[in-house]
């Protein structure tokens, strides 16, 4: 019998200096993607686990995942968050099978162990063997030590009802890690209002994880792909925007006003085939958008926190999205709706209606995760190959801030980071 | 017999529902509902736990004539087929001018080049409405199972 060694492909060299240029590999390399695992997903990065409004009370937990490994994120009695990995350390049986729920403490199916909600090993079946005849009928070893086998704990960090978590204790404060020039997106829509959840949507994109923040990083596209936005001015390249990255290049938001009245004619739209002369609603309700306070100037921003992040504001609409990858060539993106526990009944319907825009069913959205198929789709097919790249050189080839979404800037961030950390 | 005659009616109008989104004839879809009806498509998970999202929430003609819209002419998407595969409905109530029924779907996608998948698995939530011209919907929620939906929804369930 002929011993099989498994080899993982090399990774093949990037052959320029700059990030605005991927070549298709680094979609499809699975020794690329291995390490993207290790070093982004378990490495020292907060990944988006889930919000506070998910678990209310004590006893309520939510599984989910960071990176493509299972976890528990638990109310605990004294009303912290904690997050362990749902496998359970004695044989290693992945025992929490339902999404969410509220339990006193977790239970391995399998030989009956118990964890508190924090991962603290509660309980093992005949740890000191069985009493019978005056014999004492197995038990584990005398040295066994319950405190040595909890489950496995995660960091977690809670900054104004998001939660985050990290594999790796050593990871830097959430707050360093958002930056300055990220946490003043993030605060504005998430100043520690009580969150009410409106539902989720989870959907399958056939696409490496990364083309999905690339997606969101780029508001090159949404002018020309999305319809919608260009005749209903919900995105314009002509409208005030600002797009900023963190000082790594790795998160960025892009924030753009709408203005009132916009003529649909001029530069925005000549040669343009997605524009639609004369475009009319016959409801118009899903674009009846109502001026919230807290905006405070930009009636969208939209922020990509990496790994795993995107976090939309789009008019009322609100949602976080969650990308977990499940492996190299695809991911599950995970959709949580929210509004404010201070919405009154007319809000909560505009937040919903306009939800009609996102989602895998959506007016801007259902199209980005076909064109992302399509993308990897070509990927797939050159894969043994190098040569092909990716252009990312909108609006120039470094990745400056930009004052207006005619720009890839934000596609060229991430990657000059990626390069660094993957040493690719 | 009363339970005969909606259990019939119920089950033609389906079938002339399903046919029409089967063949393609999408400007069609938006007559087979009141001016007021609604239609949404929404995850059981939402569903059970009484959590409003849905994928599509359309109310009334002009909505479900601007989807129809947007997916001929606005949403980009790949091209492929729908097959519907309903079961006999159940009559839950017959209120005279309303009829209170469920079907069991299939949707079967078919891609150019690609084998037939089942796109979505779940049931039509009903409220129809008897008219002149025969039922319409008021209202039709597609409430399914399949957890994760295969990257988009384009066309109406």
């Amino acid at each position: 019998m002929s011993q099989e060694v498994l080899q993982q492909p090399e990774i093949p060299a990037w052959d320029n200096d700059g990030s605005s240029r991927i070549p298709f590999w680094a979609y499809t390399n699975e020794t690329v993607y291995q390490r993207e695992l290790q070093r982004i997903f378990y490495g020292r990065h907060w990944s988006f686990v889930g919000l506070e409004a998910e678990l209310p009370n004590p006893g309520d937990f939510k599984r989910t995942q960071v990176g493509e490994r299972s976890i528990i994120l638990a109310r605990n009695e004294d009303s912290s968050v904690t997050a362990v990995e749902n496998i359970c350390a004695h044989r290693g049986a992945q025992f929490c099978r339902e999404r969410s729920g509220n339990v006193k403490e977790f239970l391995c199916p399998y030989h009956q162990w118990t964890y508190g909600l924090n991962g603290d090993l509660k309980g093992v079946p005949f740890r000191r063997g069985l009493k019978k005849d005056g014999e004492v009928r197995g038990g584990m070893p005398a040295d066994f030590n319950p405190a040595e086998h909890n489950l496995t704990k995660l960091k977690v960090a809670v900054r104004n009802g998001v939660i985050f978590a990290c594999f790796d204790h050593e990871v830097e404060p959430l707050e360093d890690y958002l930056g300055p020039e990220i946490i003043p997106y993030f605060d504005r829509l998430f100043n520690g209002r009580k969150l009410t959840i409106l539902g989720h949507h989870r959907q399958h994109i056939p696409g490496n994880w990364k083309l999905m923040q690339e997606n969101i990083k780029d508001p090159y596209h949404v002018g020309l792909l999305h319809t919608w936005f260009l005749m209903f001015g919900l995105i314009r390249g002509d409208q005030k925007s600002r797009v900023v990255m963190d000082a790594h290049g790795r998160h960025n938001a892009m924030a753009s006003t709408r203005e009132a009245a916009e003529p649909n004619k001029g530069a925005i739209s000549a040669g343009i085939s997605s524009f639609k002369e004369g475009m009319a609603l016959q409801d118009e309700r899903i674009i009846d958008i109502k001026k919230e306070e807290w905006w405070n100037g930009p009636t969208v921003v939209m922020l990509t926190l990496f790994p795993n992040l995107i976090v939309q504001q789009q008019s009322n609409s609100m949602s976080v999205r969650q990308i977990c990858p499940r492996d190299c060539g695809s991911f599950d993106f995970v959709w949580t709706h929210f509004g404010f526990e201070e919405d009154d009944a007319d809000m909560t319907q505009r937040r919903l209606r306009q939800a009609n825009m996102f989602g895998p069913a959506g007016y801007v959205s259902a199209d980005d995760g076909e064109v992302l198929e399509f993308c990897q789709e070509s990927f797939h097919q050159v894969r043994q190959m190098t040569g092909h790249e990716a252009i990312a050189e909108q609006g120039g080839r470094d990745w400056s801030e930009s004052k207006h979404t005619i720009t890839e800037n934000a596609i060229r961030g991430m990657y000059a980071y990626w390069r660094k950390l993957m040493e690719i | 017999m009363a339970d005969f005659q909606a259990l019939f009616e119920a089950t033609a109008f389906n079938a002339e529902y399903a046919a029409c989104l089967d063949e393609g004839r999408l400007e069609e879809w938006p007559s087979f509902f009141t001016e007021d009806g609604v239609y949404r498509i929404q995850a059981r998970e939402n569903f059970d736990r009484k959590l409003p999202l849905s994928i599509l929430w359309l109310e009334g003609r002009g909505m479900l004539t601007d989807r129809i819209y947007a997916v001929r002419e606005t949403l980009y998407h790949d091209p492929y087929y729908q097959r519907h595969i309903l079961s006999a409905p159940r009559v839950i109530a017959d209120e005279g001018d309303l009829l209170r029924v469920e079907a069991n779907y299939l949707v079967v996608r078919t891609k150019r080049d690609q084998f037939s998948q089942i796109s979505s698995a779940g049931r039509y939530i009903d409220t129809l409405q008897r008219t002149g011209d025969g039922l319409r919907i008021k209202s039709r929620l597609c409430v399914f199972d399949s957890e994760l939906i295969r990257n988009s929804i384009i066309y109406p369930l």
